[in-house]
């Protein structure tokens, strides 16, 4: 085992050419770039969304010089952790689980969860023994499918669009996921023709209070500047101002 | 060029990045498995089966998982070891990974071809009274690329096709590119089927290259 | 051997998962090795055709699934598929799940055994007629001035021993095979590799991909035995050359 590890140290010592020091003044942010309309990326591969733009703003009101680094969602707290960035704005809920390892500054946004099924299905959240539904793996819609709805029939997909497709396919009955985010792709794909949220919004504690930005546990001073940004920029009507290019209802 | 509803260009530059991590790591890889192959036909007992033991492993292992395993062990390492953060970054990750896996196949694919060198000419080459380096360097090494080169064809295909795994690490290459122009177009078998042509027309093409260049080494020389 | 010893705290917390992944692992492997090979053969024989109806048909199939990276061909068959299917059934869900192909596209496990048996096979059929035109044109000649037709000359001389020829590349097909059971997760699967995802995920510990490890290696181990077994049996009449 000694003998691996030394090895691949070794090599990557030797590879590191793309390795560099940290510069201590910018500011780097972690995102999914996946997951629209909160941030994705356009064709012309530039970073876009809500995420995007309200991080923007914080570092503004900050000012400090921010880069954004996009990485998988499975591996995001992980990149956080190795100190790949130093925050992380990409929609992430707050909720207890993921405090034992992450520190979050205040919730930066909130959109309650949603069920989607195809339209006329005439399902109710009081009844869904036996169905098929779809979630995306690891996201607090999941977790909050897992303890709440144990006779269901859960399927977990490594992205939503993966779990959207498949109820469009009619394997699944119905997707459990954030309200916002499924509403913008089924805006894409035939909207309130042919998909119908299954009754109300749902709202738990296990779906979390909101996204908050995560940073690495202990870094007390980084979560108290983007909370005092934060405020201000509510302040300031600059918060309200993208609320408003994104989505027709106040998610603050 | 086609359109792409407005993705071409990105997925172009998904193209590229999967050929210059393919590149890359064909090169690092073909060096890896000379070392490796040399090291594994040597006299030194410990060395010959350490190196053998260490390729069966990358052999037999996901490449998925080598990747994973090198992204996030080493930068814990370098976190551990250096007190200044010292990024390990996706591409070098990534090429890490695919040129040791592909140093590792391929030094089974060198180990074969010097042993397909006829021994007489080894025999005769001392004879003259050249030292076992110069050997190696003018009869061995020249000659091993001619039975070596379809077994390395055959390692490039898959190594072009398994760049689409290193997407794991947050690089963009062309895998990473469709997925996104998926799910901000939600259009996913437009894109998927593009991908997929895209892959074949880079194999079809590097098959009529190895081709050429197969035949090319094989001038003036009777095989079989 | 701190190490040590948070690994086996690690597999002792996820061993469960871990035993279900790998047995998914090893059906996904058997099952679509055993298909492949199947297809394989007329395939194979079907490349070696001297007539272009057969042979490039043949050439096609192979460039196709050996040329594009297999996720896109799972992904292409999972969710390509049923989609094809709703569009058959005008978008009526409830009539679609009525049919007669319902059942088998709402398996996941089928589909994926679908998109692996199809590459597979796609792949060990090189070996396979490599193996076939590297039979001694002797052996060909003597079958043939014996009297053989050319299917006997197939079924008896070409098939058995191109195989026999085969069987190492077999083996490597094989492994290739197993290590891309990884992508089931693309179709909710959990195999091997998805259970340290998810062990992963839980803990954000990423020591848990070195406990997977040791199964990958007991799984090559297997494999390599299985096709020595296999060799050692059919390859019997071969003299050993001694170096």
């Amino acid at each position: 085992m000694k003998k691996i590890v030394l090895a691949l140290a070794t090599l990557g010592i030797a590879l590191t050419s793309g390795a560099y020091a940290q510069n201590a003044k910018t500011l780097r942010l972690g995102t999914e770039g996946a997951y629209p309309p909160f941030n994705f990326t356009d064709k012309n591969g530039k970073l876009q969304g809500f995420d995007i733009e309200i991080g923007d703003a914080l570092c503004a009101e900050m000012k400090r010089k921010c880069d954004w680094v996009t990485q998988d969602w499975d591996g995001i707290i992980p990149a956080l952790k190795a100190k790949k960035f130093d925050a992380i704005i990409a929609s992430m809920s707050i909720n207890e689980k993921r405090k034992k390892e992450v520190d979050f500054s205040d919730r930066y946004y909130f959109t309650p969860g949603m069920m989607v099924a195809r339209k006329g299905s005439g399902y109710k959240q009081s009844d869904l023994k036996g169905k098929a539904v779809g979630v995306q793996l690891e996201t607090t819609h999941s977790q909050f499918m897992e303890a709440r709805y144990k006779d269901v029939n859960l399927k977990q997909y490594k992205t939503q669009e993966e779990a959207n497709l498949d109820l469009a396919n009619g394997r699944l009955d119905l997707v459990m996921a954030d309200s916002a985010v499924i509403d913008d792709w089924i805006k894409a794909n035939g909207g309130s023709a042919k998909f119908e949220r299954v009754g109300d919004f749902v709202r738990d504690p296990i779906l979390g209070n909101g996204a908050g930005i995560a940073v690495r546990k202990g870094d007390k001073d980084l979560v108290a500047a983007f909370n005092k940004a934060l405020t201000a920029i509510k302040a300031n009507g600059t918060y309200t101002k993208i609320n408003n290019k994104y989505f027709d209802f106040d998610i603050r | 060029m086609i359109d792409l509803q407005g993705f071409g260009p990105q997925l172009l530059e998904g193209v590229l990045m999967t050929l210059r991590l393919a590149a890359v790591s064909l090169f690092l890889g073909i060096i890896i498995g000379l070392a490796a192959a040399i090291a594994k036909m040597s006299s030194i007992r410990w060395l010959a089966r350490g190196v053998d033991i260490l390729t069966n492993l990358l052999r037999g292992l996901p490449e998925l998982l080598t990747i994973l395993i090198l992204y996030y062990g080493v930068q814990n390492l370098f976190n551990a070891i250096f007190e200044d953060f010292v990024e390990v970054d996706g591409f070098t990750a990534g090429v890490a990974a695919l040129s040791l896996v592909f140093g590792s196949y391929a030094s089974e694919t060198f180990r074969g071809a010097f042993l397909a060198i006829p021994i007489g000419q080894i025999e005769a080459a001392k004879s003259f009274g050249m030292s076992p380096f110069t050997v190696f360097r003018r009869i061995q090494l020249p000659q091993m690329w001619r039975y070596a080169l379809p077994g390395l064809g055959n390692l490039w295909l898959v190594l072009i096709k398994d760049t689409s795994l290193v997407s794991v690490v947050g690089l963009q290459e062309l895998m990473r590119k469709t997925q996104i122009a998926t799910s901000v177009t939600k259009s996913p078998f437009t894109f998927y089927s593009v991908a997929a042509l895209i892959f074949i027309a880079i194999t079809v093409v590097s098959t009529l290259f190895l081709r050429w260049i197969e035949k090319k080494s094989r001038r003036g020389v009777r095989m079989g | 051997m701190d190490l040590i010893s948070s690994l086996l705290e690690l597999a002792q917390d996820y061993w469960p998962q871990f035993l279900r992944g790998l047995w998914t692992t090893v059906q996904l492997t058997v099952l679509s090795c055993l298909l492949g090979f199947c297809l394989a053969i007329p395939l194979a024989l079907a490349r070696l055709s001297k007539n272009w109806l057969i042979s490039g048909p043949a050439l096609v199939y192979s460039v196709c699934f050996r040329g594009s990276p297999l996720l896109v061909q799972v992904f292409l068959i999972y969710y390509g598929l049923p989609s094809v299917l709703l569009q058959f059934y005008g978008g009526d869900v409830p009539a679609m799940r009525e049919s007669f192909f319902w059942p088998l596209l709402n398996a996941p496990f089928m589909l994926a055994l679908i998109a692996f048996t199809l590459n597979t096979g796609a792949y060990m059929a090189e070996p396979i007629r490599g193996g076939i035109q590297s039979v001694p044109n002797g052996e060909r000649e003597a079958a043939l001035a014996c009297g053989m037709s050319p299917r006997l000359l197939t079924r008896r001389v070409l098939l058995p021993r191109g195989l026999r020829i085969a069987i190492p590349a077999l083996s490597n097909e094989t492994i290739l095979t197993m290590k891309a059971t990884t992508l089931v997760s693309l179709v909710t699967m959990l195999d091997l590799m998805g259970a340290a995802g998810r062990a992963f995920t839980q803990t954000y510990d990423s020591k848990v991909y070195l406990v997977l490890v040791p199964f990958y290696l007991v799984l090559i181990w297997a494999i390599a035995r299985i096709f020595a077994l296999l060799e050692k049996r059919y390859n019997r009449y071969l003299v050993r050359k001694t170096v």
